[in-house]
């Protein structure tokens, strides 16, 4: 939010590009056959995507390590969220974990 | 809208109201986690009417939010939507028209959910109905729920004790662990983290996340050998 032009700029970007997105598919679908190939790319890129975003914002904060208690309690999360817990208990208690880690003086 | 009601099976229209109560509370979660990230509420109350896409929301503010480019964050969040191509390729033909403005409106409410409850139905009529049921009830669940967690989001004040910074990155995760379930995609998506965090403390905020694309390449691999 340095920049607000830029950021409206991105935002705007971000709106305009994903509704192209939306309206384009059912308008080609009488013109082209989109290849299974590259739609499972896009899954991909997809999940690598976030996948990355989770690692940073769980480990890293500015350009270093981001402490112990934060990624504890994402790694809690991702445990209960991989045993199927539902999703108000995966997000409660990487919050909870986190917050009693820093409580007992863990950074 | 009454003949909608007619056309589903009460077990669509209850999976279709539980699809839309969990967007909802992601929504709550997303406007907290925007307003604690120093976002002001408009931006998590414009972006959840405007982009209705929650990855990509998510990816955009964490990426700005770290001091990345608003552009950098912008094409991410754009990679992660492409999947909306596909998508509209996939549902036949009068589920989203006819007409302009249904045309418009309908574009605007394709999203996973939408698509999956428009796809597992029979005929066209319920194809329609659940998809526009579904789509009409994240528009205005997605919203609702931003605005209201934007709203609690800022009367904390101190977000990091209440472990706030550590939902966001918990929400992400729960969102892809169904796709983390496939080998292949786990796999592809620990060399992209290792990428990212690899990256991070030599490039400026989002790059990292975009650098970890060079994960295909494996996936890419994987197809010539096999």
């Amino acid at each position: 939010m340095k920049d607000p032009t830029l950021f409206a700029a991105g935002l705007v970007t971000l709106s305009a590009g994903t509704f192209a997105f939306r309206f384009a598919g059912p308008v080609l679908r009488q013109r082209i056959a989109f290849p299974p190939r590259a739609e499972r790319l896009l899954e991909v890129a997809a999940v690598v995507l976030l996948a990355a975003l989770v690692a940073t914002t769980g480990l890293t904060k500015g350009h270093g390590f981001a402490g112990f208690a934060r990624p504890a309690g994402v790694l809690v999360g991702g445990v209960l969220a991989w045993r199927k817990a539902p999703f108000l208990v995966v997000v409660l208690a990487a919050a909870a974990v986190t917050a009693v880690l820093r409580l007992l003086g863990v950074p | 809208m009454s003949s909608i009601y007619r056309t589903l099976s009460g077990g669509t229209l209850r999976d279709i109201a539980l699809a839309c109560l969990a967007v909802w509370f992601i929504g709550l979660s997303y406007g907290a986690i925007a307003v604690a990230s120093g976002f002001p509420l408009w931006v998590p109350a414009a972006q959840s009417v405007l982009v209705l896409a929650g990855a990509s929301e998510f990816l955009f503010i964490g990426i700005v939010a770290a001091g990345g480019n608003p552009l950098a964050a912008a094409a991410a969040g754009l990679l992660v939507n492409a999947r909306h191509l596909p998508y509209g390729l996939a549902l036949p033909d009068g589920v989203t028209g006819p007409g302009p403005t249904r045309r418009l409106l309908g574009s605007h409410v394709m999203n996973d959910e939408s698509v999956v409850f428009a796809l597992a139905q029979e005929d066209l009529p319920r194809k329609r109905a659940a998809y526009w049921t579904c789509g009409l009830g994240v528009l205005l669940c997605w919203p609702a729920g931003a605005v209201l967690g934007a709203l609690i989001g800022s009367v904390i004040r101190n977000t990091s004790a209440f472990g706030l910074d550590a939902m966001f990155p918990a929400v992400i995760l729960a969102l892809i662990v169904p796709a983390l379930r496939d080998r292949r995609l786990r796999r592809a998506a620990a060399i992209g983290a290792a990428i990212a965090l690899a990256a991070t403390p030599f490039l400026p905020a989002g790059l990292p996340e975009l650098l970890a694309l060079l994960a295909l390449l494996t996936t890419i691999k994987d197809r010539k050998t096999t």
